[in-house]
């Protein structure tokens, strides 16, 4: 499953492991970089790479078995994040999230972002995506 | 901000492309901001790292959240003269279309400027202003002067 990851040309770059998969939940890590950086006097990660993580995070936790990611084509409705403190710079940045919802069309998704400890966050956020969606792109 | 310190002694406060070439994820995602007036545009080429979704292909959506909070970074800081860079402390983004492999705009709007807070509305859009690909719309802590 972890292959994923590797077919998303910006979690690669970014690059994203997958730490945990499965049963509606999934945990990403982005390890530390300096092209990541968001201010350069701290050396502290950008926000733009936690939604990235998020993002990808809250998303694989939708598809959390194998069947359902080859079948289930969906697209991120919306996307809202609290930040609550910055990243400590030279730390790998961790996800969380947890699909605790799935109707016919749409699925409901919490996700935390931290560094060492889930119970510290550095981010959290709350998503919806659309189910069933078309394949070719929307113009 | 050593570099907001700079600029202002060198008089290029308001030089926006000399801000995002000095941050490393800006330049790695590839912003870049064009000034008309008081309003900030930033620009973003399409690149091969950039994507998603490599089916349609479809621009990653940490991307478009990215973008969307460096273009509301840029006009805070063009606006004001600040101490640090603005620090986001929420943002609410709504995907409305995907976005395809071709160049992306963003422009902000500051709908209210308080002393700490600023509440900011962005839209991304690609080949067309009316058919924006996101929006988003959040609150930045800002450090003035």
């Amino acid at each position: 499953m972890a292959g994923h990851l590797e077919e998303t040309p910006h979690a690669a770059a970014l690059g994203m492991k997958v730490e945990r998969w499965g049963e509606q939940k999934c945990t990403l890590r982005v390890p530390y970089a300096e092209h990541l950086v968001g201010d350069p006097d701290t050396g502290v990660i950008h926000g733009g790479v936690i939604t990235a993580l998020l993002d990808n995070a809250s998303g694989m936790s939708v598809r959390s078995d194998e069947s359902s990611a080859e079948r289930v084509s969906m697209a991120t409705l919306d996307l809202r994040i609290d930040y609550m403190r910055p990243a400590a710079p030279g730390k790998d940045l961790l996800a969380d999230a947890h699909c605790y919802r799935i109707t016919t069309n749409v699925a409901f998704v919490r996700a935390v972002a931290y560094q060492d400890d889930p119970a510290d966050p550095i981010a959290t956020s709350v998503a919806t995506f659309m189910l069933g969606t078309a394949s070719a792109p929307r113009l | 901000m050593k570099l907001l310190v700079e600029m202002r002694n060198t008089g290029r406060a308001q030089d926006m492309q000399a801000l995002l070439a000095s941050i490393p994820y800006a330049r790695f995602l590839g912003v870049s901001a064009v000034r008309m007036g008081n309003e900030i545009t930033t620009v973003l080429p399409f690149r091969d790292h950039l994507v998603g979704n490599p089916m349609l292909p479809a621009i990653h959506g940490g991307v478009i959240g990215a973008f969307l909070e460096m273009t509301a970074t840029v006009q805070l800081l063009f606006d004001n003269q600040c101490e640090r860079l603005p620090k986001t402390i929420d943002i609410s983004i709504d995907y409305l279309r995907s976005g395809r492999p071709v160049e992306t705009y963003g422009r902000a709007i500051v709908t209210r400027h308080g002393r700490r807070v600023a509440n900011v509305r962005t839209e991304i859009w690609q080949e067309e202003r009316g058919k924006p690909i996101a929006a988003a719309h959040g609150h930045y802590l800002l450090t003035p002067l």
